[in-house]
């Protein structure tokens, strides 16, 4: 059986343990929420002692189920002061679950200025010394990582933002071609692990075994057809291996759902100059990589290689979220200088949603002019300096909102929101106001329905159907998040009628157990329920899933506005 | 009586846009499906359809003004 490696940052010791009963069945979200829940007190400093981090591959990470080698990694959030689960790519996740490893849980923290860093391979693990790395960028630190313990080495680090411990600070991974481009970046965990003195976990899987299957067979039949079902569907067979993420962009703002100048419009009139068609347009005549995959065992590969004007590399992982918050949000139109946004959130370690937002909030707030991308890059290039503007903005969008007196923040819990209008896209907007995550898309991604036609279609602009369409996506979003599978998975099961007995015969074939796609669907609801208990003795009550009043205002071009009441959105809530 | 469109086709069908989209003329009456045949479009990948920013069928009838987009199958976030 798996084990718990528990990590000692104060005494630099560690431990391996055998999961109690009542979490011996979880992984992922649903093992971070639960055990974030049970052994953190919910009244504590985020960046205090008692807090924990824990770091979990999902229930199928290591088989080669298709798409199933997401990272969770839980805690209290410095910027919610809620539960965090946020999950990432990267290489870290399966080479824990083929070494054996449940999950790290870092605990304690150091009482002197000492950092370390923390090494994991297949019959050790050491606490070293890394004051020589502090300072340095995520880029640079991958690229050390890699040379001093072995190309392809799973590698988690932040960057000057989380030595900061600065809110909005987010954890980077490695992708497999050695660049940082993947995060935990939402609700500061960075800012945990950096208070924790911990600046990178290597996790090295050489000479692991296979992971043990109950019976081969039974999940190699049910992961074939699972890949199948991943190739054969048109959004992850084609559209995001075709155009990435990006290929949202032009579709929400034909919509009328493209937030523009900090939530003012649903259109951007530069859209298609910071489309993944320009995107791939450029990535082709500059000899980058259109499709590439960010973890082992993708089919799906909507990650990508950007390069600069003279074909040098410049970023990853270039996501529609990224490019809309540095684009259109901002009203920057000039890919390049979105795309080094991008890098230089990645490298000093933020979240791009939450720092671009903050950048859109300085450009209200009159720091920087409105779409004014060379302005943004060095307000931006000040976060990990002892500017005090850079830890205006690296504290995220609602802090720098608060610093320089702005009355229209897009947040929820703290959190700033994502890419779609919550006022034209109101699945959405259900799940940006009930999520105990705080705004987050990724919590139950209405936008499929309301937009996509994937999953059904809901009406986008009226409220029937949006709080039950939220709902649903919420409970099966933790369920996913459980299992490891990167959630682009739903684009086709949403579509797939049996998609969730083969998640259960999976599972049913890697553990010998025997369940069913009703069970599947009562873990996501026990997650949420661990993820409402943890925020309600951390003092949080239903005042708290609202959406700023600004968002009652009219939204062209369809004139749509937000007005749910405190009660008819707890129903998002109720199962 | 012919009448102006603006119509943009995105992603893999993007090379369908014809030149001048934004002021396309064709005939009153004309059907999003009779635009899309006449410009050559399999129907079959047209999944979705936008006539001014609201999600419309093959079926709609255009309207001098009208603003058409239309998607293949794209999926993200």
């Amino acid at each position: 059986m798996s084990k718990l490696l528990r990590v000692n940052t104060r005494k630099k010791t560690f431990l391996f343990e055998e999961p109690g009963n009542s979490i011996s069945s979880l992984g992922g979200r649903g093992l971070t929420s639960r055990m974030i829940l049970d052994e953190v007190p919910a009244d504590c400093h985020p960046l205090s002692r008692d807090n924990k981090i824990v770091i979990a591959p999902g229930i199928l990470t290591g088989t080669p189920a298709a798409n199933s080698s997401r990272l969770s990694v839980g805690s209290k959030s410095p910027l919610t002061g809620g539960i965090k689960e946020s999950n990432s790519g990267g290489l870290v996740s399966y080479k824990l679950a083929r070494l054996g490893i449940k999950a790290i849980v870092l605990e304690d923290k150091p009482e002197d200025d000492a950092w370390s860093m923390i090494i994991i391979k297949k019959n050790s693990v050491e606490i070293l010394p890394a004051d020589e790395y502090i300072g340095k960028g995520t880029n640079e630190m991958v690229e050390k990582m890699w040379a001093k313990y072995g190309d392809k080495v799973g590698v988690m680090c932040i960057g000057a933002a989380g030595e900061q411990r600065l809110s909005a600070a987010s954890i980077q991974l490695a992708d497999p071609h050695g660049r940082p481009g993947r995060a935990i970046g939402r609700g500061g965990l960075g800012a945990v692990m950096g208070s924790k003195k911990i600046k990178v976990i290597i996790v090295d899987d050489k000479g692991a075994e296979k992971v043990e299957m109950a019976d081969k067979e039974a999940f190699k039949a049910a992961s074939k057809a699972w890949a199948k079902m991943l190739a054969d569907h048109p959004v992850t067979g084609q559209g995001l291996p075709g155009f990435g993420t990006a290929i949202l962009v032009n579709i929400i703002n034909e919509a009328g759902a493209l937030p523009t100048k900090n939530f003012r419009s649903g259109r951007f009139e530069h859209a298609k100059d910071i489309s993944g068609e320009k995107m791939v347009e450029l990535i082709k005549e500059r000899g980058g990589v259109v499709s590439e995959g960010c973890c082992p065992g993708c089919v799906i590969k909507c990650s990508q290689s950007y390069n600069d004007k003279d074909g040098n590399y410049l970023t990853s992982g270039f996501e529609y979220e990224t490019i809309w918050a540095a684009g259109a949000h901002t009203m920057i139109k000039d890919m390049d200088d979105i795309a080094m946004l991008d890098r230089i959130c990645d490298d000093v370690g933020v979240d791009t949603i939450d720092c671009c937002v903050a950048l859109g909030i300085a450009m209200e707030g009159g720091v920087i002019e409105w779409g004014d991308g060379k302005a943004a890059i060095e307000l931006l290039k000040k976060v990990g300096t002892d500017d005090p503007m850079g830890r205006i903005i690296g504290n995220g969008a609602h802090f720098t909102g608060q610093a320089l007196g702005v009355d229209r923040v897009p947040t929820c819990k703290k959190q700033a929101l994502p890419a779609y209008d919550p006022r034209a896209v109101k699945g959405v907007g259900v799940t940006y106001a009930t999520t105990p995550m705080g705004a987050d898309h990724t919590a139950g991604y209405g936008v499929t329905a309301n937009i996509l036609s994937v999953g059904g279609t809901v009406d986008p602009f009226e409220k029937p159907g949006n709080i039950d369409l939220s709902k649903n996506l919420q409970i099966a979003t933790a369920a996913v998040d459980s299992a490891g599978f990167c959630l682009f998975v739903a684009f086709a099961v949403l579509d797939t009628e049996n998609a969730l007995q083969l998640i259960a015969d999976m599972v049913n074939g890697r553990y010998g157990t025997r369940i069913t796609p009703d069970d599947i669907i009562e873990l996501g609801k026990s997650v949420l329920k661990s993820e409402y208990e943890f925020n309600e003795k951390a003092g949080f009550t239903k005042v708290d899933d609202q959406l700023p009043a600004f968002f009652k205002e009219q939204f062209p071009p369809h004139n749509v506005t937000w007005d749910y009441s405190i009660d008819e959105l707890q129903e998002a809530k109720n199962f | 009586m012919p009448i102006i469109i603006s119509i943009n086709l995105f992603a893999s069908l993007g090379r369908f846009t014809p030149p001048g989209g934004n002021n396309y003329s064709v005939d009153d009456e004309t059907t999003v499906q009779i635009l899309l045949e006449k410009l050559g479009v399999p129907l079959d990948e047209a999944k979705l359809v936008f006539v001014n920013g609201i999600k419309s069928g093959l079926n709609s009838i255009l309207k001098d003004g009208d603003r058409v987009g239309i998607f293949p199958p794209v999926g993200g976030g």
